[in-house]
């Protein structure tokens, strides 16, 4: 996982402000939790119902099928396995000690 | 450095005003976008004054009259960061209630003046004079302009817009007065001509306005600990950048109005060997007995602080590194502190240098307890004790209490 560059003090907008809008996508989420969440390509039938719950935006898609997990962002909250419908899910929490 | 025109100078009016009408005169002057306040005692006149003027259409101030003081700065944090020049007035219980704000307020870097008469902090519940209030908030990160009296609170108010919104500094000043002393006292004092003032505090440019939809802008993020302090470190920049603004600006309205200000004013310190350290309205009364003990021969000298925060440390050891005893005066308690909080800063301030005079500490005036001129005089002659045995006593004590 590719790390945030953190800015020195001298470099930051007056009075904690944020100028940029919409940068919130550079603020790196994904190491917040220590679990991590897989996913299974071969039982996903893209049905995107995860991409929907997502919270985060944070499932990955392509041409209308689901591609992975942006791991930068992930917060491993848990919703996309919850609503996952095949058996097994296609989505998987794993914990810190197996990561 | 610009002067008042001709014109200006004949315009200058002398008037008899109390202390808070003070304040609202300079306000009607400043004319703010926003004011934003709920009346306390003894501040109240300021915002019944000031809402006669916008009711009489004096001023195009937008006037919220708030249901407490919490909402009273919250509305002024909101309408400064929509771009607005903002003020607000209070004091004791009613700062007390601001408190959660006052910190947000300095750490978005919103330039805004606040008016403050002092008053002491329940409990026991007491209306009068005593610095507890401020004093309690000093390291939230506003700057503290402390007032002799109704001159210096109508001037300070003035230059206090001009601290707070230099480019440099951005940071929330406070202008204070002694409660019922300095608020409800009637004294006779030079009020600017209108357009003198509006030149002095010029046009308000916003940094950073919320209102300016074309460039949005976000206020109010939050931080993880990856990011705070560098948000703290980045913050003390006005604190670090205004004693120098202070001064301009005192000079550069001394320069127009003939009243000159800096961090600190001294008086009869030349000379001294004996100084009390004081601020806001017992500082007339010390320069009175100074004058009385210089005709009896004791070499008397006053250093008030004006600006408390920041605190002007090298100023304050180099006008009193000459002397050999100081009396620190303190109108707060300690708390459970070594000192009053003006008595830890005079004393640390002092601490580099090599012969250091003697420094006591006296708490006075709590509640608004009087301080007869009698027992200012017993400070000066215990000083001169102290210089004379070399014998400190008691480091911090009590002025005019039974016991
Ligand atoms: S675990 Fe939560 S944040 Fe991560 S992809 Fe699933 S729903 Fe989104
Ligand atoms: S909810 Fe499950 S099956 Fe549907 S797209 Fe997401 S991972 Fe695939």
């Amino acid at each position: 996982m590719k790390k945030e560059k953190l800015k020195k003090w001298q470099e930051l907008p007056i009075g904690g402000l944020i100028l940029d809008m919409g940068n919130s996508s550079e603020t790196q989420t994904g190491d917040w939790n220590p679990n991590r969440l897989v996913w299974h390509d071969d039982t996903c039938t893209h049905c995107l119902l995860c991409w929907i719950n997502c919270p985060d935006a944070s499932i990955k898609v392509k041409d209308s099928k689901m591609i992975g997990i942006d791991d930068y962002h992930c917060k491993v909250c848990g919703i996309c396995v919850e609503v996952c419908p095949t058996k097994p899910k296609s989505l998987e929490i794993i914990s810190e000690e197996v990561a | 450095m610009e002067k008042g025109t001709l014109e200006e100078k004949k315009s200058k009016r002398r008037v008899s005003l109390t202390g808070d009408d003070a304040i609202a005169e300079a306000m009607r002057q400043i004319n703010p976008h926003v004011v934003a306040a709920y009346p306390i005692t003894p501040s109240t006149q300021v915002v019944e004054s000031f809402a006669r003027f916008v009711a009489d259409g004096l001023v195009d101030t937008e006037f919220v009259a708030t249901e407490s003081e919490h909402s009273a700065m919250s509305a002024c944090v909101g309408a400064a960061a929509g771009g607005g020049r903002v003020m607000t007035v209070t004091g004791s219980q009613g700062l007390a209630y601001m408190f959660e704000v006052l910190g947000v307020t300095s750490g978005l870097r919103l330039p805004m003046v606040m008016a403050i008469a002092n008053r002491a902090l329940n409990s026991p519940l007491n209306i009068h004079g005593d610095h507890s209030d401020t004093m309690a908030m000093r390291d939230m990160g506003w700057i503290h302009l402390y007032s002799e009296n109704g001159q210096e609170a109508y001037d300070n108010t003035i230059q206090a817009f001009r601290i707070a919104e230099n480019p440099n500094v951005r940071t929330p000043v406070l202008v204070a007065i002694d409660g019922f002393q300095t608020s409800h006292m009637v004294e006779t004092l030079t009020v600017e001509p209108d357009n003198l003032v509006k030149r002095f505090i010029g046009e308000y440019i916003a940094s950073y306005p919320m209102l300016d939809i074309d460039n949005p802008v976000l206020y109010g993020a939050a931080d993880r600990p990856d990011y705070y302090m560098e948000h703290k470190r980045s913050q003390l920049v006005g604190m670090i950048n205004a004693p120098e603004v202070i001064q301009q600006v005192g000079q550069e309205y001394g320069a127009l109005t003939g009243r000159y200000y800096g961090l600190v004013e001294e008086y009869r310190m030349e000379d001294a060997e004996h100084a009390i350290v004081v601020m806001s309205a017992t500082a007339g009364s010390v320069k009175d007995v100074i004058d009385q003990l210089r005709e009896e021969g004791v070499t008397a000298g006053l250093l008030k602080v004006r600006a408390f925060r920041p605190f002007p440390a090298e100023e304050v050891a180099k006008s009193l590194s000459r002397t050999k005893s100081v009396a620190v005066l303190d109108r707060c308690g300690t708390g459970g502190a070594q000192g009053g909080p003006l008595f830890l800063e005079v004393r640390a301030a002092l601490y580099e240098e090599k012969s250091p005079p003697q420094v006591i500490n006296y708490i006075y005036g709590l509640g608004g307890r009087d301080l007869p001129l009698r027992h200012i005089k017993d400070v000066y002659l215990r000083l001169r004790e102290i210089a004379r045995t070399g014998e400190r006593g008691k480091l911090v004590d009590f002025l005019n209490l039974r016991e």
